[in-house]
């Protein structure tokens, strides 16, 4: 009895699958960075710069959550960094309305372009990297319509800004919003029968469609929730800084599938965990944290363009590390 | 009626599939649906339960005409259907598929203990005494195929239809599938079961329903049709029976092409020894779990060996990868078809010469006239129904696929083929084909290691047989000694009294 408890222990800690292993290994490295930092850099574990680093990456960890969803299904969505960019305008545009139209009205954008994606994927059975892609297109262009291609300011008379701004309990307004749709998704895929189900339909489609689940309604359910989040991490963006920002968000859509990628998520659908999508993200940001400080420390100087090179290849790095370890162990 | 489908037609493109099928089920009954591969028996499934819709046609369930929109909906209407393609997910735990779509909830939640509880007990009724956390892809076929069919029984469900779920099953686990069926069938639940193994239907079903080339031919009960009028009606002429010449040196005189000493990894091969002559059908016989596949594995160095030694020509093999077993002339037709053979999207042609493509080519260059004589004359060997040899594989019926995957090999020329299981969901017709394709390439010198679970198979085939059980080798049985009581004897590893 004694003996089979241990055992059991023991088993527990052993990671069962890839996506564990992949876990594992993302919050290792997690750890060793925070420590790295710590040990490097003075004001790294202060609560300045702890509490803006969540304030400002809140809006990544929000869409990578969305990613993750769809990712999760087989499917891809591009059009994450084009939604933010537009609702970010849509939300300034609404702040003199006060904060709530502001919010709603932005998060309302981001669900429309969703379901628009959903709708095309699953009725249209268009590609969702081409789908995506041309929303991605649209929601660019709409920014910019929308705007007249200037950054436009939200409403200091309203309390909109303080979505991005103010502390809630002495920690980021922003931090409790990606916090609270972080815990929902995580409830959604682990403990919800909806959960099951996306992870299904990923694992093969005609197969989920054979066992008499609802495809479509699934699919379009991951789309429009990804836009949704797109939409919050949008009006999160313009109240940070008090404006609409239609030039921002490019390049966000790859952030969200790295983070997804790091947290052990498969491209190809039917394998991935939330946790996991969150710690993806928090390493991708503290890579760039890290960089900032070292920047600061001024030995070296590092351009923009040096840090993404750095950033990209830390990405691969850790990937290949995930995938050497996964090969090791695939022999069943 | 509990089910009447009168008429139906259906064509994919100008491909006409269906041809005024029909399809009766009274209630409580079981009904056998049988035709050669391509007869359209699963496509009169699929529409039935609404993943594919008819052209035209009328289908009557529980008295009222119905055309299901989606397999949802047939589910939700009283059909519960087991799939050809074992139709789960492959990384969803044991339990998750058993209850996909219909969890037990708490609060709203799934109630992931009461999954698991119900999972055990439900699998316990099939004996399977499995961890239902693991991922469904950790497990044999046989067991995928296990949790699919608890997955179809527990759907409460007043028609059951199983589409070949026997086919990568053993008899023990077929005698526990007929227990259930027998079970449900005392409440009242129909079932309409499909298989190319005539005993089976003998054993289970009360009427039988014979399609040919997507007409339903002939109704009759079960009792009242033999089985030789069954397969002249499901053929539309007389089967010529096989029987095949046996190789005189079939006690092993012959030349020794492959000789396997002791034999071992792990524990599901403990110590294995056979040989395999030129031009000799091989056998393997076994139990499940007698260490057939895992053996034949270690022979092409899928897996690695530990203990013991494989010669070919005399020479001991150091193969490190199946792609050193190809290199020398070995072939292998793997039981597990799904994973290891097809790719979905590509036609037929390309599936089939996937393999041999550099052997194809002129400077770089695929000679097309040299591959279209290939494809075609494997098409026409094994009677591959399809439109041309350019439709997607995926689009071919079961049988029909694994007759492509076997092509792929017999192309490629080998020495030595190992099949596993290699008339595996192919019809009666097709079965006594494939073996006397088999004996004429042995005649030319092939050399052959098939493992069957069908004794039949091995009795009319092989010119010896070894028998393993519990990972040892017992028995070699040749020429007259093949017989159905030896082999059973042999495998239940018991010695008949003299
Ligand atoms: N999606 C499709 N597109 C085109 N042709 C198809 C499609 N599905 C099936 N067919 C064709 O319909 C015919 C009947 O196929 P079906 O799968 O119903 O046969 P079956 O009787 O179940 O055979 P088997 O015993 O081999 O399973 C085959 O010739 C097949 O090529
Ligand atoms: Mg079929």
């Amino acid at each position: 009895m004694q003996e089979s408890s241990h055992s059991n222990i023991v088993a527990a800690l052993i990671p069962r699958s890839n996506l564990q292993l992949a876990r594992l290994c993302v919050i290792t490295v997690v750890f060793a960075l925070l420590i790295f930092g710590a040990l490097r850099y003075d004001n790294f574990l202060s609560s300045y710069n702890i509490l803006s680093f969540l304030r400002y990456n809140s809006m990544f960890m929000l869409i990578a959550l969305g990613m993750a969803l769809v990712i999760m299904t087989g499917g891809i969505d591009l059009s994450v960094g084009g939604t933010a960019a537009m609702t970010s305008v849509v939300a300034a545009l609404l702040s003199p309305y006060g904060w709530p139209a502001g919010l709603l009205g932005g998060m309302a954008a981001g669900l429309v372009v969703g379901i628009v994606n959903g709708l095309v994927v699953t009725r249209l059975r268009i590609q969702p990297f081409i789908a995506t892609l041309a929303a991605m297109l649209a929601t660019y262009g709409m920014a910019l319509l929308l705007s007249g291609n200037q950054s436009v300011s939200a409403s200091y008379d309203t309390a909109f800004v303080s979505i991005g701004q103010d502390d809630f309990l002495g920690f980021p307004i922003p931090a409790w919003i990606a916090i609270a749709c972080y815990v929902v998704g995580w409830i959604a895929l682990e403990r919800h029968p909806v959960g099951r189900r996306i992870l299904a339909v990923g694992d093969g489609e005609a197969t989920a469609k054979l066992m008499g689940l609802k495809v479509g309604r699934t699919l379009l359910g991951v789309y429009a929730t990804s836009g949704l989040l797109a939409g919050l991490a949008g009006v999160i963006l313009a109240a940070q800084f008090g404006a609409g920002q239609p030039t921002e968000g490019v390049g966000w859509e790859l952030f969200a599938i790295s983070s997804v990628v790091v947290g052990g998520t498969l491209l190809s659908g039917g394998v991935g965990s939330i946790g996991a999508t969150l710690a993806g993200a928090i390493l991708l940001a503290m890579v760039f944290n890290i960089l900032n400080f070292e920047n600061g420390l001024g030995v070296i100087s590092l351009s923009a363009y040096w840090q993404s090179v750095i950033r990209g290849a830390f990405l691969l790095v850790v990937v290949i590390l995930q995938a050497k370890l996964m090969n090791g162990r695939s022999t069943r | 009626m509990l089910l009447s489908m009168t008429g139906i037609n259906k064509s994919f493109g100008d491909v006409r599939v269906l041809d005024d099928a029909s399809l009766q089920v009274e209630p409580g009954e079981t009904m056998a649906l049988i035709g050669q591969n391509g007869a359209g028996k699963s496509t009169l499934i699929k529409i039935l339960t609404g993943a594919y819709s008819h052209d035209t046609g009328r289908i009557e369930f529980q008295g009222r005409e119905v055309r299901f929109g989606s397999t949802a909906e047939s589910q939700a209407g009283g059909i519960a259907t087991i799939y050809q393609e074992i139709n789960l997910a492959p990384n969803r735990t044991v339990a998750e598929n058993i209850f996909l779509g219909r969890e037990p909830r708490r609060f709203g939640l799934v109630d992931r203990a009461r999954m698991q509880a119900d999972a055990r007990t439900v699998l316990r009724r099939f004996k399977l005494d499995i961890d239902v956390n693991r991922p469904l892809q950790d497990f044999e076929a046989a067991t995928r195929q296990m949790v699919a069919i608890a997955r179809g029984v527990t759907q409460n469900a007043r028609l059951l239809i199983l589409d070949e779920p026997t086919s990568s099953l053993d008899e023990r686990e077929v005698a526990v599938l007929f227990e259930t069926i027998r079970t449900l069938k005392a409440d009242g639940v129909a079932a309409i079961f499909i298989s190319h193994r005539l005993d089976e239907l003998f054993a289970i079903c009360d009427r039988v329903t014979i399609m040919r080339d997507g007409r339903t031919v002939a109704v009759s009960p079960m009792k009242d049709i033999s089985k030789v009028d069954l397969v002249r009606t499901m053929l539309g002429k007389e089967l010529a029976a096989f029987t095949a010449k046996k190789r005189a040196h079939g006690d092993g005189e012959g030349a020794a092409l492959v000789d396997v000493e002791n034999l071992g990894a792990g524990v599901r091969v403990r110590d294995v020894s056979l040989n395999i002559g030129k031009g000799e059908i091989a056998g393997l016989a076994g139990l499940l779990g007698a260490g057939r596949t895992e053996t034949a594995r270690l022979i092409y160095a899928a897996d690695r060996k530990e203990r013991g030694a494989v010669k070919v020509d005399g020479r001991e093999t150091n193969y490190s990868a199946p792609a050193d077993a190809i290199a020398d002339g070995m072939g292998f037709v793997s039981e597990d078809r799904k994973i290891e053979g097809i790719v979905p999207e590509m036609s037929v042609r390309e599936n089939m010469t996937l393999a041999i493509l550099p052997k194809l080519q002129k400077a770089g260059i695929v000679d097309k006239a040299a591959q279209r004589a290939i494809v075609e004359k494997y098409i026409a060997a094994l009677g591959i129904k399809c439109s041309s040899p350019e439709q997607p594989i995926r689009e071919l019926s079961g049988g029909n696929q694994q007759k492509v995957l076997l092509a792929r090999w017999l192309c490629m020329n080998p020495r030595l083929l190992i099949v596993d299981e290699p008339t595996r969901g192919i019809d009666v017709g097709a079965k006594a084909e494939i073996l006397k394709l088999l004996r004429s390439l042995a005649d030319e010198g092939l050399s052959v290691l098939m493992i069957s679970s069908e004794l039949e198979e091995l009795i009319a085939a092989a010119d010896h047989v070894t028998v393993l059980s519990d990972g040892l080798s017992v028995r070699r049985l040749a020429s007259e000694d093949i017989t159905e009581a030896n082999l059973l004897s042999a495998m239940a590893h018991q010695e008949v009294p003299a």
